[in-house]
C-alpha cells in the first residue's frame, strides 16, 4: 500500500489500478479461447441446465460461448487425499469434462476420483475466485478510507469519505446502537464486516460479466458460514442468565418445564434456527433473484427456437421485465445485507440477558 | 389419459411443488400486502412520520419474504433434484 500512497497523483493511481486489476484478467482470457475444443455442442436448449450454470459452482469461470467455443478462465483445482497428497494443477486439464486427470474427473461440476478413493476438494472455483475479488475490492475501497481518516484528522470527508461515512454511521446509530446497547462497539468490526461484503457480493452477483456475475451470497456455504459466525459471537458472549432464561425461565408455570422440558426445547430450537434461518433467507433471496433474471432471458431463448419473430418480441418484453427485476434486485442487495446486519445486531443484543427482580 | 397424467404428477411431485410454490406466492402477497396496508393508512394519519415507516415497512416486509423464500425453494429442490 505504501507503494500505491507514495503515487501522489490520484488519477494515475485510478489508473494502475485499473490496468492491474484487468490486465491479468484479459490475458487469461485469450490464454484459455480453447483452441482444442473441436465439436461442436449442439445446441439444444435445456433451460434448467442453463439456469443451474449460472447459479452453481464451477471449476472454470465461463464467460461466454462464441460458436460452439468455450471462452472460460480455467482455475486451479486443488486436491488433497490421503494416499496421494496434495495436487494442484489447472482445471483447463479437465477440458469441460471431456477428459480425466491423473484418476480424477470432471462429471456434473463435481470431481470425482476414478478409483472411488475419498478426497478433500480444496480448490479455488468460481465462488472462491469471486470471493478473492470482492475482498480486493472492499480492502481497496475502505482501506483508503481509513488512511483518509488518519490523514486529515478533524477535517470534514471528503471523496469517496462521504460516500462510506454515512454507511458506517448507519450502522452504528441504527443498527448497533439500539440492539445492542452501551456494547456495541465490540461487535462494530463483525457488523461492518458482514454488512459490506454481503452488499459488495450481492451487487457484484448482478453484473453479467467477468469479474461480476459469481453467485457468491446466493451459495449456500457462504451464508452458511457468515450465519454460522453470528451464531458462534452470539454463543460466546453470553451471561449466565442467557442460559437460566433458556432452560429455566422466569415466569413460566412448572409443568412446562419439569417432565416433559417443552419450553426449554422450544428455546433450543429457537437458539439454532435463527441462525439457520438467517442462512436460508440470504441465499434464497439471492439465488431466487437470480433465477428470475435467468428465467426472463430463457423465455427468449424458448420463443426464439419456436418463431423467429415470436423470439424477437419476446425479446423486447423480456429485456424490460430482466430490467426491472434487475431495479428490484439492486434494492434487495442493500435491503438484504441490511437485515443480515440488523438481525444479528439483534442476536447479540439478545445474548446479555438481565436479571429483572 | 389426462387423469393419469395428472395422478403422475401427483406421484412424481411436481403437482405437489405447483401447489406449493403457488401457496408461497398467496402467502407472500396476503403478508406483504398487510404491511403495505397498514403502513399506508398509518401515513395517511400522519404523513409527517413517513420516512421512518416507509424504513420499518421494507424491514418488515424483509423478514416476510425470509419465510416465502424457504417455502419457494423447497419447491425447487423438488423440481430439481427428483
Amino acid at each position: 500500500m505504501r507503494i500505491f500512497e507514495s503515487i501522489q497523483s490520484h488519477f494515475i493511481r485510478r489508473i494502475l489500478l485499473i490496468i492491474f486489476t484487468f490486465g491479468l484478467t484479459i490475458s487469461g482470457v485469450f490464454a484459455m479461447a480453447d483452441p482444442e475444443n473441436t465439436h461442436e455442442e449442439t445446441e439444444e436448449l435445456n433451460v434448467g441446465e442453463l439456469i443451474f450454470e449460472h447459479v452453481l459452482d464451477a471449476h472454470d469461470w465461463h464467460i461466454l460461448t462464441w460458436k460452439g467455443h468455450h471462452v472460460s478462465i480455467p482455475l486451479p483445482v486443488i486436491l488433497y487425499s490421503p494416499g496421494k497428497g496434495l495436487e494442484v494443477f489447472m482445471s483447463s486439464q479437465f477440458h469441460h469434462g471431456h477428459s480425466g486427470y491423473n484418476g480424477y474427473k470432471l462429471e456434473d461440476g463435481n470431481i470425482v476420483a476414478e478409483d472411488g478413493s475419498a478426497f478433500y476438494d480444496l480448490s479455488i472455483t468460481k465462488t472462491v475466485a469471486a470471493i478473492m475479488i470482492s475482498i480486493l475490492l472492499l480492502c481497496v475501497v475502505l482501506i483508503t478510507v481509513g488512511n483518509a481518516y488518519s490523514r486529515n484528522k478533524g477535517q470534514a470527508p471528503k471523496g469517496i469519505q462521504s460516500v462510506i461515512e454515512p454507511l458506517v454511521i448507519f450502522i452504528r446509530d441504527d443498527i448497533a446502537k439500539p440492539s445492542i446497547g452501551e456494547d456495541y462497539f465490540r461487535y462494530m468490526p463483525f457488523l461492518l464486516t458482514a454488512f459490506f461484503f454481503i452488499w459488495i457480493n450481492n451487487m457484484m452477483g448482478l453484473i453479467p460479466i467477468f469479474p461480476g456475475g459469481a453467485n457468491v451470497t446466493g451459495n449456500i456455504a457462504v451464508t452458511l458460514v457468515l450465519a454460522l459466525f453470528t451464531f458462534v459471537i452470539t454463543a460466546i458472549n453470553t451471561n449466565k442468565q442467557y442460559w437460566i432464561h433458556l432452560f429455566n425461565m422466569p415466569g413460566v408455570p412448572w409443568w412446562l418445564k419439569f417432565p416433559i422440558p417443552l419450553m426449554p426445547i422450544i428455546e433450543i430450537f429457537g437458539v439454532f434456527s435463527k441462525p439457520f434461518v438467517l442462512m436460508l433467507r440470504l441465499f434464497a433471496n439471492i439465488t431466487a433473484g437470480h433465477m428470475i433474471i435467468l428465467v426472463f432471458v430463457s423465455m427468449i431463448f424458448i420463443f426464439g427456437n419456436m418463431n423467429m419473430w415470436v423470439g424477437y418480441g419476446t425479446a423486447v418484453v423480456s429485456t424490460l421485465f430482466s430490467a426491472a427485476m434487475l431495479l428490484l434486485e439492486i434494492l434487495v442487495a442493500f435491503l438484504q445485507a441490511y437485515v443480515f446486519t440488523l438481525l444479528s445486531a439483534i442476536y447479540f443484543g439478545m445474548a446479555k440477558v438481565e436479571e429483572h427482580h | 389419459m389426462s387423469i393419469l397424467s395428472i395422478l403422475l404428477d401427483a406421484a412424481n411431485g411436481y403437482l405437489g411443488a405447483g401447489v406449493g410454490a403457488g401457496l408461497a406466492a398467496i402467502g407472500a402477497g396476503i403478508g406483504i400486502g398487510k404491511i403495505g396496508g397498514s403502513a399506508l393508512e398509518a401515513m395517511a394519519r400522519q404523513p409527517e412520520i413517513s420516512n421512518d415507516l416507509r424504513g420499518n415497512m421494507i424491514v418488515a416486509a424483509a423478514l416476510v419474504e425470509g419465510a416465502v423464500f424457504f417455502a419457494i425453494i423447497i419447491c425447487a429442490l423438488i423440481i430439481f433434484l427428483t
